[in-house]
């Protein structure tokens, strides 16, 4: 029988078995699916990580000078209590850092704390809010998209001047520019000079509601103790040059805290790598989990199709009974039921395809699930998901096939 | 006939012999416990021959008929169908045999209940490898050789008992086998219709097909020139009668 006509068959066995056919479909298009929606979660996340995560919260090339590490995974007690009786990091420390680095570098400092800002009657609860000096936004990479930054004269003198993230203009502002009205915070007016541009999310959580006005201005009170910062951040032109600066700064450090050979640090220096290295340590447990969980729903979805197939196969055993005792080799049926279930397998992976990308996209814009597509998962969904199906279809017809035709049409 | 039975294991038909078998037996495991069905039968056939196999249920008629028809392998003893050894075949082979030499018509028809009458007839070509428009040339003019020229588009379950029937000895006889092999082909079957169906299978005979019929109906077994009675899985009696 030649391999057209074996798809003909085939075509013709689909068109008249509708119902059986659409469930053998919809078994590889159900496997497709699940397959390429949870990879893109997977591989979202996993590039989400390496690629924004680190670099959102540090930043490449650049250290945070801090009273404790940030970014921190399954600390002791009382690593965590000797942490908190560490001294905090002062105005003078900053600056004198500053003064003390000699490779070229950009440093800011800045406080963070969490408070409601006004507007007209309106309020815009749990936002973050952030003393900070001028280069803050150089460092942070946070681009003005309406108005500007605040100038190093605004920092040093301390003027009432605010930048807003965007989610929190779009809030207060919703039809006018916001640049030039006044907001308050905790009961004082501050005007907007600048809209930051959007940030977008982090694992779920907004990274546009913040507002940032200069250090030295009152909104320090909300944030810190008089002359107190959460960390001055330096960036560095290249790696070394980062080392060094770090080297550079916990010698500054050092002296002024009197620290004698002996004594460890009582301040942290923290690196985007120390945040991966967080990071890393968490993925390994996602990792664990996710592949996990794509393999429980493969062997799930791979035994629905078999039995589909199964059943399907199991029901026309007579059919290869009788085309047998006409005739046909065993070859001959392996060929039709291949060419039935690689074309139901062609059609479930097909719908399969587009539907698992277009959830990865639905669940990237509804979800805080950082979901994306990898060309590697749709080759995997194809593979497995269309593999299944097609084994599923031939193996059982290959063992019908071997059967002499009388036992296989003595089957009912 | 019984001239013929003095074949011997290495021994080769004589050239008119269709069908042969040597002490062929068949035992099936149930659950177990072996039935011997057939226990050893010896019979000749030759062409243009009209038999047809009498017996009680559970004889092994039916068992010796799909030996025949090469649908079932026989545990011991030789079978040779147009002077070749067919029991040592390979499967492949057999399949061959099925296609080209055997036309089978089942007592429950066994069409494929999804496809036309046509379709169905049309089977055993395209095993044979004959191009689609010869096919449903061929397959067409089976059809209308048993009156169904105006019922090819329907599906079995459209067609009446007898009708089917035909639709199966169409089909069995598309590919002009050597031997037509009917299992109880008036089992499912008024007598009317049964009456109809042994005109066909007289007019086929005096064309010269060899023709071999099980059945349990002696008005049905009187149709043929030879009747075989087995009992037990083996031959009980086998004589020629007057047509």
């Amino acid at each position: 029988m030649h391999f057209l006509e074996a798809i003909r068959l085939a075509l013709q066995t689909i068109r008249a078995q509708k119902l059986k056919s659409v469930f053998s479909a919809i078994g590889v298009f159900i496997g497709v699916t699940f397959l390429i929606g949870a990879w893109s979660i997977v591989n979202g996340m996993n590039r989400y990580m390496t690629e924004k995560f680190a670099g959102t919260l540090v930043g490449v090339n650049t250290f945070h000078l801090r009273r404790s590490p940030n970014v921190t995974f399954d600390v002791e007690d009382s690593v965590w209590r000797a942490w908190r009786r560490r001294p905090r990091i002062k105005f003078a420390d900053a600056t004198a850092v500053t003064l003390g680095l000699t490779v070229p570098t950009v440093t800011a400092w800045y406080s963070e704390g969490r408070g409601s800002v006004e507007y007209n009657g309106k309020v815009a609860k749990d936002i973050t809010l952030e003393g900070a000096t001028e280069r803050y936004f150089d460092i942070m990479n946070l681009k003005i998209a309406d108005g500007r930054a605040f100038t190093p004269q605004e920092s040093k003198a301390g003027t009432t001047v605010v930048v807003l993230g965007y989610d929190l203009a779009q809030k207060l502002f919703p039809d006018v520019n916001p640049v030039g009205h006044s907001v308050r915070i905790h009961g004082l007016p501050y005007r907007v000079i600048g809209v930051v541009e959007r940030q977008g999310n982090l694992l779920g959580i907004s990274l546009d509601k913040f507002v940032v006005a200069p250090a030295l201005s009152p909104i320090q009170r909300d944030v810190n103790p008089p002359g107190v910062v959460d960390a001055l951040i330096v960036k560095a032109n290249s790696e070394p040059e980062m080392r060094e600066a770090m080297d550079q700064t916990e010698a500054v450090m050092r002296s002024r805290r009197h620290l004698r050979p002996r004594q460890d640090d009582n301040f942290a220096m923290e690196t985007s790598e120390g945040v991966l290295d967080f990071w890393k340590k968490l993925s390994r447990i996602l990792y664990a989990v996710g592949p996990g969980l794509v393999g429980i729903a493969l062997v799930v979805g791979g035994i629905v199709i078999m039995n589909i197939m199964l059943m399907a196969v199991a029901e026309r055993t007579r059919e290869i009974g009788i085309r047998k005792s006409l005739g046909a080799r065993r070859r001959d049926i392996l060929r039709q039921f291949l060419a039935e279930a690689t074309a139901l397998a062609t059609v479930g992976a097909s719908l399969g395809i587009v539907t698992g990308i277009a959830l990865s996209m639905l669940l990237q814009a509804l979800s805080p699930l950082p979901a994306s597509v990898s060309p590697f998962s749709i080759v995997l969904g194809v593979v497995v998901g269309g593999g299944v199906g097609i084994v599923a279809g031939v193996y059982p017809a290959s063992r019908a096939a071997r059967l002499d035709p009388i036992a296989a049409l003595r089957q009912e | 006939m019984t001239a013929l039975q003095s074949f011997r294991t290495g021994d080769t038909p004589l050239p008119d012999i269709v069908i042969l078998t040597h002490k062929l037996a068949r035992d099936y495991d149930m659950g177990g416990e072996v039935v011997r069905a057939l226990r050893g039968v010896s019979l000749q056939i030759r062409k243009n021959e009209y038999v047809a196999v009498m017996g009680p249920s559970g004889s092994g008629k039916s068992t010796l008929m799909n030996l025949v028809g090469c649908l079932d392998t026989p545990t011991a003893g030789e079978y040779w169908l147009n002077g070749q050894k067919v029991s040592d075949l390979s499967d492949d082979a057999l399949a061959r045999i099925r296609n080209k030499e055997i036309g089978f018509v089942f007592q429950t028809f066994n069409l494929l209940p999804r496809a036309t009458a046509l379709h169905n007839v049309e089977l055993p070509l395209i095993y044979a490898g004959l191009p689609a428009r010869e096919r449903r040339e061929h397959a067409a003019r089976a059809l209308t050789s048993v009156g169904l020229g105006d019922r090819m588009d329907h599906r079995p379950n459209e067609l009446s008992g007898g009708q089917r029937q035909r639709v199966a000895i169409a089909r069995a006889l598309v590919n002009a086998p050597s031997i037509l092999l009917a299992d109880e082909p008036t089992g499912n079957l008024d007598s009317a219709t049964s009456a109809e169906l042994m005109q066909v299978f007289g007019d086929l005979h005096r064309q010269g097909q060899t023709i071999v019929m099980v059945t349990h109906e002696h008005d049905i077994a009187a149709h043929a020139a030879r009747v075989v009675t087995l009992r037990d899985g083996v031959i009980a009696t086998d004589q020629l009668q007057a047509a």
